[in-house]
């Protein structure tokens, strides 16, 4: 039974007659219900400037036929606004026929539980505690200017109406806390953000006084760049620190490793498939089975159960990641990658938590390896031009290396580099291969989804610096 | 169809009525219709059509000093009863804020002025397709190009933006855009550039032909890119680039950044802060811009502003919050600027081009390496190398780097500006930024 259709002027059996009449000359499609609820309070300036509630639901109708994609979106789940997307549909793919594939695995998995984080932890004690941040960040003294803490939960529940009456549901949790911290010291400013979350109630993460490593943790980044120095400009070795550096392999090698950008030859990788395109000792996987992580999916947003893919096994391209569509047109099966923002976006391949995996060496054999260099510990966030391969990713915390020993933090800088020949640029893979706090989000086409990304300390023999120091 | 005025009406009216009741002191209150179709096209097959069709109610309540938000897209008005019961419980236990207020009430707009935003014609999917043929047949004529994607999109909106001091007021707009991707190959490398056109009106739209040929002109041009050595050179941003000055300087004057002490301009007003030849305004007023609107986001009165006259900052975007904390009047600009942009300069693009033998032209920047409270700034980009007033080869992998205090005072503007977006700048060279290269 769908809860998606009390009080409205339709039933389960009509809706899913509505669905198999609208699919039945179409290779795939399906009718997506969502129902989300999100909170967001934000403590900012000494008060609370903002608590929001969120209420949205509505259904995405979707109809494809070859490569061809009709899609019909609404918040209004009624007889005639559905027959109406139907109508649209069936209008666009009329000179096309198809065949309805039904072949959809069965999970009995699950990697989050079915709470609601928003009622799990009461209005009240977010306020007191998003003021207990403010107290504890200003009482670390007077260089303390700024400081914007955040609760972000939400709740979203979707059902997977296919052609054949097959429906599929899920539940999912997703919470976010976010500490920002602005230092002010003879007349420099600067900011440390540092965050935490996942699939789990809020007191998961901040419970026993944890919220204050988060706070701690801002306060730290922020007086580290208060002592930063202008930051070199040219090409250099880089050795990233573990876990949220990954973004880098994201960016990088991540979206051009994407199902549909392959299928269009619009990615630099589309033709390197089997072949070397890092240096051996690199492994890479896309991996949506991790309990509670943030990029994690018992299923995703088609109903494919969610696995781990391998894209690169010791430097060798095994795998893109694959929604149905992409998978169908390719030859091959769906990698439990097709993912949407909302109901009102049509399925794309994605990722789920991108991870490069340990390989033997220590942080320190890396950083004493380098003559001139930099060590770069945390990142704001990155883009990637998939056709050219050229990608940036921001600092937020980084340090000059000299002869071999880590100097003076430096400023912000954007580092620049070429997807498809940076991983051959790995010369060092480290044994402390670590998950990132919990707190990315992916944007492509103009639709964001959650992520994870995790990796070892990596050492690259060259990538080009864009400070202003020459 | 786009519901009417009354029907969002009716819901506006509810929604305050109701919280009222229930004992909000202050209400504000958006109630919005969309309607957007799309259509994209690849490889000069049809590849997508989406429709989308949209409700949402963004309500405030305010009681004494409090303040709560609900969103929802569920209009119907058991659901708003239940979801306005949560705003006031909220409400009621939220800490108060001595500036939290609805805007005051004669500052709010009185009249709506029609400003030509609303097109009623509708454009089939039917002609969307042909038109996108026709973009697409144009991108693809030259066969170093591999790839097109085109797309054209219909917007169709009606909001009633409404409070409890009485303001009610709304009106219907519309946007029509066009775009056109095009990947170009040579020895396997590939390059990606494209052209966008929006407007208010079907009749202003870019012709077809226009749109896949600048595309595929871009992409090709693009080919084979060097990266050059890290040095020190003026830097001249393209037109498509050079409005980011623009949105990071509005990012910078926002009455939030100057109160909460977050920006490198903070304590500037009155200062100069471009060359004193340079004016920067912003016009809600302009008949068929994509920017344009009656009022802001609050319902106050909108005006245009000379934002920084003769080089000097004059004015900082101000709300109604914001504006309490500064001792400064809402000047309509909650929800920020409108058609932002700056005066021409003097210079022809050409002049500009040959005002010293080289120079580095950027098309492209990507990251977001623009930090607002220090200033700083460093991103990826790609473009070409003028030498001599002309372009002599594409660049890559490369990144510039400078602080935007400096990078204001060095700004020298061209003539050719065009009302393309809703902010827009004409090209424009910084001097002295660092590039880092090989």
């Amino acid at each position: 039974m769908s809860n998606f259709f009390k009080k409205t002027d339709i039933d389960t059996s009509q809706a899913e007659a509505i669905v198999t009449e609208t699919l039945k000359n179409c290779d795939d499609g399906e009718l997506y219900l969502e129902n989300h609820k999100s909170e967001s309070i934000v403590l900012d300036d000494n008060k609370i400037k903002s608590s929001t509630y969120n209420s949205d639901q509505g259904y995405g109708f979707r109809a494809v036929t070859g490569e061809v994609v009709a899609y019909s979106h609404s918040n209004d789940i009624s007889k005639e606004s559905l027959r109406k997307s139907s109508d649209n549909l069936k209008d666009t793919l009329k000179s096309k026929k198809g065949t309805y594939n039904h072949e959809i695995p069965k999970t009995n998995n699950k990697y989050y539980e079915n709470i609601n984080p928003i009622e799990s932890k009461t209005f009240d004690s977010k306020i007191d505690l998003l003021n207990s941040v403010n107290n504890y960040l200003r009482s670390k003294g007077s260089i303390v200017n700024q400081v914007t803490a955040n609760f972000l939960g939400e709740h979203k529940s979707i059902e997977i109406i296919r052609s054949d009456n097959q429906v599929l549901k899920d539940d999912r949790p997703l919470v976010r806390f976010n500490v920002s911290v602005v230092l002010e010291k003879d007349g420099k400013k600067e900011t440390g953000v540092y965050g935490v979350g996942g699939r789990q109630s809020y007191d998961d993460y901040l419970k026993d006084g944890s919220w204050k490593d988060v706070c701690d943790e801002a306060f730290r980044i922020a007086n580290v760049n208060l002592e930063s120095k202008p930051a070199p400009a040219g090409e250099m070795k880089v050795v990233l620190g573990p876990g949220w550096p990954a973004i880098l392999i994201h960016e990088a090698i991540g979206h051009g490793l994407e199902g549909d950008f392959n299928r269009k030859k619009t990615s630099a990788f589309h033709n390197l498939m089997g072949q070397q395109v890092a240096s051996e000792g690199v492994t890479i996987v896309d991996d949506g089975t991790l309990n509670q992580r943030r990029g994690s999916l018992t299923i995703d947003d088609e109903g494919t159960p969610t696995e781990n893919t391998v894209l690169i096994e010791n430097g060798i391209l095994k795998n893109y990641m694959q929604d149905r569509l992409n998978a169908r047109l390719m030859g091959t099966k769906s990698t439990g990658s097709g993912r949407r923002e909302s109901y009102k976006h049509v399925v794309l391949p994605r990722m789920r938590n991108t991870m490069m995996l340990s390989g033997k060496y220590s942080q320190d054999e890396m950083i004493s390896s380098v003559d001139k260099g930099i060590f770069a510990v945390s990142f704001g966030g990155g883009q990637v031009d998939i056709t050219s391969g050229k990608f940036v990713f921001n600092c937020t915390e980084a340090y000059e290396i000299n002869n071999g020993k880590i100097g003076s933090p430096i400023k912000g800088a954007t580092l620049i580099g070429d997807g498809p020949s940076i991983l051959k640029e790995v010369s060092l893979v480290g044994n402390d291969m670590k998950l990132d706090p919990g707190i990315g989000t992916c944007g492509k086409a103009g639709q964001g989804v959650p992520v994870g990304v995790a990796q070892p300390s990596i050492l690259i023999n060259k990538m080009t610096v864009g400070g202003t120091k020459l | 169809m786009i519901k009417d005025q009354e029907f969002l009406k009716d819901i506006a009216s509810f929604c305050i009525e109701n919280s009222k009741k229930l004992g909000a002191k202050d209400v504000g209150v958006k109630v919005i219709h969309s309607v957007s179709e799309n259509v994209s096209f690849r490889n000069k097959k049809l590849d997508e059509s989406n429709r989308a069709d949209s409700f949402a109610v963004n309500l405030t309540t305010y009681i004494e000093k409090k303040k709560s938000s609900i969103n929802s897209s569920d209009l119907s008005k058991p659901n708003l009863e239940k979801l306005i019961e949560r705003c006031i419980d909220a409400t009621k236990i939220t800490p108060s804020d001595e500036n939290n207020s609805l805007p005051d009430k004669d500052l709010m707009s009185k009249e709506i002025r029609d400003l030509n935003l609303y097109d009623e014609t509708h454009y089939p999917n039917d002609k969307k397709i042909d038109f996108l043929k026709k973009v697409e047949e144009t991108a693809s004529t030259d066969e170093k190009i591999v790839n097109t994607e085109a797309g054209f999109t219909e917007n169709k909106n009606n909001f009633i933006l409404a409070n409890s001091n009485g303001f009610l007021g709304g009106y219907k707009t519309s946007n029509f855009s066009s775009s056109c991707v095009a990947v170009s190959r040579i020895n396997g490398a590939m390059e990606r550039d494209y052209e966008f056109g929006s407007t208010r009106f079907l009749q202003d739209m870019m012709k077809p032909d226009e749109i896949g040929k600048i595309a595929a002109d871009k992409a090709i041009k693009k080919l084979g890119p060097k990266k050059i050595k890290s040095e020190k050179i003026g830097v001249i941003f393209d037109k498509r680039i050079s409005k980011g000055i623009l949105s990071t300087l509005a990012s910078a004057i926002s009455a939030s950044a100057i109160a909460r002490g977050t920006s490198f301009l903070k304590d500037q007003i009155n200062s100069e802060v471009f060359p004193n030849s340079i004016n920067i305004i912003d016009d809600p007023k302009i008949e068929k811009g994509l920017g344009s609107q009656n009022f802001d986001s609050e319902g106050v009165e909108t005006n245009s502003l000379k934002l920084v006259e003769n080089g000097i900052l004059k004015n900082y975007l101000i709300d109604t919050y914001y504006g309490k904390k500064l001792n400064l009047k809402s000047n309509g600009r909650s929800g920020g600027t409108t058609n932002l942009y700056f005066e021409n300069g003097s210079l022809s693009f050409k002049n500009l081009l040959n005002s010293e033998k080289k120079f580095l032209y950027i098309t492209e920047t990507i990251g977001h390496g623009g930090n607002i409270i220090t200033g700083d700034y460093s991103v990826g980009a790609s473009g070409f190398m003028v030498e001599d007033g002309e372009l002599t080869y594409p660049v890559s992998e490369i990144t510039i780097a400078g602080n935007f205090k400096e990078m204001f005072k060095n700004i020298t503007l061209a003539n050719d500006l065009q009302m393309k977006y809703s902010t827009n700048a004409p090209t424009l060279l910084i001097n002295q930024m660092t590039v880092a290269g090989k």
